[in-house]
């Protein structure tokens, strides 16, 4: 092994409540391409935060050595001076500028007090050439593709004599010609000395690039496998990124034979307009009643866009394909009609587009149903209390009172607060997207309860979890979801962790 | 202890109070400094009307900031609409009590078509209100452009911006007293405790925090002493003018629907969070159209009482009554991040501005001193507004 370019040691970043890396040891040798994997929430991009300075020095503890000097990075300035570039999954590229703009942004070639046009031109057509893109400079970023796009960041990255370049999941949005075509690129910056850091969710990729691979879980550095010495395989990441046992958290369920189907879906197609792609393609699944539904699958696999799609739609796709409860066809053009027909939706950006924070419990609880508590358009006051104050207690909601602002509870209070409004709607059929992210042990706990609780009385659960062990052990039956398609269905017998992840990946 | 509580009380609702205690210092202050005329019967009376042609724009104003949007043509429509409602009464001959439904209604539609493309395409409605802005200003020339000023000679329509209420015939009893309004003054004090005490025993029901009986008493004690000295100044003069009664029924429905229906809550989800409200099966579109309707018929009705004031249409009418609205919301604690804000407030809001001009009148201030004041105060209360809501999470 070449000395390293890069040493990160015994990092350790808490954030209130969560230790989100424990103690991490990082290396990468100088001109190679090096792959961190893990499951989402394992630390990864944790840790290039912490490298590129959006964390600063400071608000972490341990050491970065950089090119064998120790670093104290304040700000993503500071890095980037030292030759580290990172791009992220979202692009921060402007797109109503154009492709010479957009390199040179932050960057400008000067000329006194101007900005030398004719140079950033001709500069940038350099660069361009270096990524293999043929584009007009002159072109407005918003009228390329993602790939093109992607190609684009990655050249503004090298007009800044990038050393270290950091790519976090640069594929999710590419077709596979774009991929090989990124990861062709990559192996031509490595031959010209530029060391690539790769996150990256499909392992195919990784075994067809990857110098050497580090797995993370739980915030903790697992191992660091050498591909030259035969150490990287399939089996091998799989076994080591989801390694863990499954903790005894999930209620024992009695077995019931399942009921009848009472939401179906078939040859379901959605097209974003905004992303000019399809989110969704040929899905088709059912639920029967009195079942707990797994959806598993990767980040940005469509596990909550097939929500949102079912929901009412309210991100406006263009749906092909069937929509049947209870066998009878349904058709939704708002979240209103989805939740009269017996579904309700506990979203996964609980703060975004789940609660509303500058109201307080009661408010947030009745909103969805103020109907059932109204004569006449006038919210009986008194019955809202009441009603908030039954989910107060039955859900364990640790709040001073109902009219506490929601706001002001932490994070799995708040989810409860989600869950209770969605419960008094009375629903058939409750989607639940990520319902235990960010919360502790002991209310991922109380909610797997009422899970088991609910499905008893006859409700169906289609349960969207990132979290491998809490769809496998919840569910009844597992859908996986890969790329807006089903990739499979899996009895639980059937589902191990290897399995759905193979799925997931391919 | 008593101290204690109180100003723990202070700090917690200071949010609530501050519009409260800073209308009540300004008003000390000019009371001071004019040697008692500031707060004259007189003055104060024609302070009330003054403000009642801000004030329904406010309250209409607080509700479109609350769902993070703004309407910047309501001062121009309520000079158009005003004016066709002199045309109507004038050239048209049309009695009085079909030309106010008429010139509502025509407001309403006005506030529909405001939301049209903000609600169906997603336009800014600073975009699309702004064009409303240069609209109905060219309406309102085109329309007094022939004549110049339109007089109005109908009483009936005068008096909704001049006169007052009728009173009991004089008798020896507090001689020189308007006692229909001192009555009706008793009656407000009276409901507002029973109210509260209801209110209270209801929240003891649930175990919910309450004031402290010492300060409840208080609260009670202050309220209903600014109650009963306003009634008594405005009864010293002519009474209660029909601006402030149309007024306080606006003011009484808008703070019953934005507090006790589920069309209110709507509203308050919509700006506290659209995504969530749209997710919780609320017709966000629908309730855009609701809000600007309602405020282009509110802009409908300060078109009247302008026009009704000057007992005529003129070419100006209209002229910055929007900025001067929405000052007056954000003065009283409307949250330009929406969600947050009342209408009371804002009706405090127009009443802070007002006493300002007022006051600075008396003291014989000049005009380009009077705007910079006015800006400052504007100013100070959004700070006030924005650093004690960083004290609330």
């Amino acid at each position: 092994m070449t000395s390293p370019i890069l040493e990160m040691k015994n990092i350790t970043k808490e954030f209130p409540g969560v230790k989100a890396l424990n103690n991490v040891s990082f290396k990468v040798a100088q001109g190679e391409i090096h792959c961190l994997v893990g499951e989402n929430g394992a630390g990864k991009s944790t840790l290039m935060k912490v490298l590129s300075g959006v964390y600063p020095h400071g608000t972490y503890t341990g050491d970065i050595l950089y090119n064998g000097q120790a670093q104290q990075f304040r700000g993503i300035a500071d890095s980037d001076k030292a030759g580290i570039a990172i791009i992220y999954q979202e692009l921060a590229l402007v797109p109503e500028m154009s492709v010479y703009e957009n390199i040179f942004l932050g960057n400008e070639i000067r000329n006194g007090f101007l900005v030398n046009w004719n140079e950033t031109i001709k500069r940038a057509s350099e660069m361009l050439k270096k990524v293999g893109l043929t584009v007009n400079p002159a072109t407005k970023v918003k009228d390329l593709s993602v790939g093109k796009q992607q190609l684009i960041e990655i050249a503004k990255a090298l007009s800044r004599d990038v050393k270290l370049l950091i790519l976090d999941e640069p594929t999710a949005a590419l077709n596979e010609v774009e991929s090989d075509n990124l990861l062709a690129l990559l192996r031509g910056l490595r031959d010209h000395g530029v060391t690539c850091i790769l996150i990256s969710h499909k392992l195919r990729e990784v075994f067809a690039i990857a110098d050497s691979v580090t797995v993370l879980r739980d915030g903790q550095t697992i191992i660091t496998l050498d591909a030259k010495k035969g150490e990287v395989s399939e089996a091998a990441i799989i076994k080591h990124m989801v390694g863990r046992e499954i903790e005894n958290i999930y209620p024992r369920r009695e077995k019931i034979p399942p009921g009848e189907i009472v939401l179906e879906v078939k040859g379901w197609t959605a097209f974003d307009t905004l992303l000019g792609r399809d989110v969704l393609k040929d899905v088709r699944f059912n639920v029967r009643k009195g079942e707990i539904v797994g959806f598993a699958g990767l980040m940005g696999s469509g596990r909550t866009e097939l929500a949102h799609s079912i929901f009412g739609n309210p991100d406006g796709y263009h749906l092909k394909g069937e929509l049947a409860i209870k066998g009878r066809k349904a058709v939704f053009g708002l979240p209103e009609d989805a939740i009269r027909a017996g579904i309700a939706y506990v979203s996964e950006d609980r703060k975004g587009d789940g609660l509303i924070l500058s109201q307080d419990v009661k408010q947030n609880i009745s909103i969805a149903n103020l109907r059932e508590l109204a004569s006449r358009g006038v919210v009986n006051a008194n019955a809202e209390i009441k009603i908030a104050n039954q989910y107060k207690g039955s859900l364990n909601i640790k709040t001073p009172s109902v009219e506490q602002k929601v706001v002001n509870l932490s994070g799995g209070n708040q989810q409860k607060v989600s869950l209770a409004k969605w419960l008094f709607v009375k629903p058939n059929v409750l989607i639940l997207d990520e319902p235990t992210r960010g919360i502790d042990v002991g209310a991922k706990f109380e909610i797997y309860t009422l899970m088991t609780e609910l499905v008893k009385q006859g409700m169906s659960i289609m349960l969207i979890s990132s979290e491998l062990p809490e769809v496998l052990g919840m569910s009844d039956r597992v859908y996986v979801v890969a790329a807006g398609r089903i990739a499979g269905e899996l009895p639980i017998s059937e589902a191990t962790q290897e399995r759905v992840m193979q799925l997931a990946t391919n | 202890m008593f101290f204690q509580n109180l100003q723990k009380t202070l700090r917690q609702n200071i949010r609530e109070y501050g519009m409260y205690i800073a209308l009540f210092v300004i008003m000390l202050i000019f009371t001071i400094t004019t040697e008692g005329v500031f707060i004259s019967s007189r003055n104060l009376s024609n302070l009330l009307n003054q403000t009642g042609y801000i004030a329904v724009l406010a309250v209409g104003m607080t509700l479109v900031i609350v769902i993070r949007h703004i309407d910047l043509s309501v001062g121009f429509l309520a000079g158009f609409l005003g004016a066709i409602a002199a045309v109507a009464l004038v050239q048209w001959n049309l009695p009085v009590f079909v030309v106010i439904p008429l010139v509502l209604v025509l407001g309403a539609i006005a506030g529909l078509i405001t939301a049209l493309p903000v609600a169906q395409l997603g336009i800014p409605s600073f975009v699309a209100s702004l064009a409303g802005w240069l609209i109905y200003r060219g309406l309102l020339l085109l329309v007094t452009e022939g004549t110049g000023t339109i007089i109005i000679p109908d009483a009936t329509f005068n008096a909704l911006g001049n006169s007052y209420i009728p009173d009991l015939p004089e008798m020896a009893f507090l001689p020189g007293v308007h006692k229909i309004t001192l009555l009706l003054g008793l009656i407000g004090i009276v409901f507002f405790i029973l109210g509260q005490v209801n209110d209270r025993k209801q929240k003891q029901a649930y175990n919910f925090e309450i004031l402290p009986m010492d300060l409840f008493i208080l609260k009670l004690v202050f309220v209903s002493a600014i109650v009963g000295a306003i009634t008594w100044v405005l009864s010293g003069y002519n009474g209660l003018s029909w601006t402030v009664v149309i007024v306080l029924i606006v003011l009484a429905i808008y703070h019953f629907i934005t507090t006790q229906t589920v069309l209110g809550r709507h509203i308050y989800a919509v700006g506290g969070n659209p995504e969530a409200a749209e997710l919780s099966g609320i017709n966000v579109k629908r309730i855009i159209y609701v809000v600007f309707g309602s405020m282009g018929m509110l802009s409908a009705l300060s078109g009247i009482l302008f026009t009704a004031r000057l007992q005529s249409a003129t070419t100006t009418a209209g002229t910055l009554f929007e900025l001067d609205a929405i000052a007056a919301a954000y003065v009283g604690g409307v949250s330009a991040a929406g969600g947050v804000g009342k209408v009371i407030g804002s009706i405090i809001g127009a009443l802070v501005m007002l006493s300002l001009t007022s006051g600075m009148n008396l003291m014989g201030i000049g005009i380009a001193y009077q705007y910079v004041v006015r800006g400052l105060v504007l100013v100070a209360a959004v700070i006030f507004d924005v650093t004690t809501r960083g004290k609330g999470r």
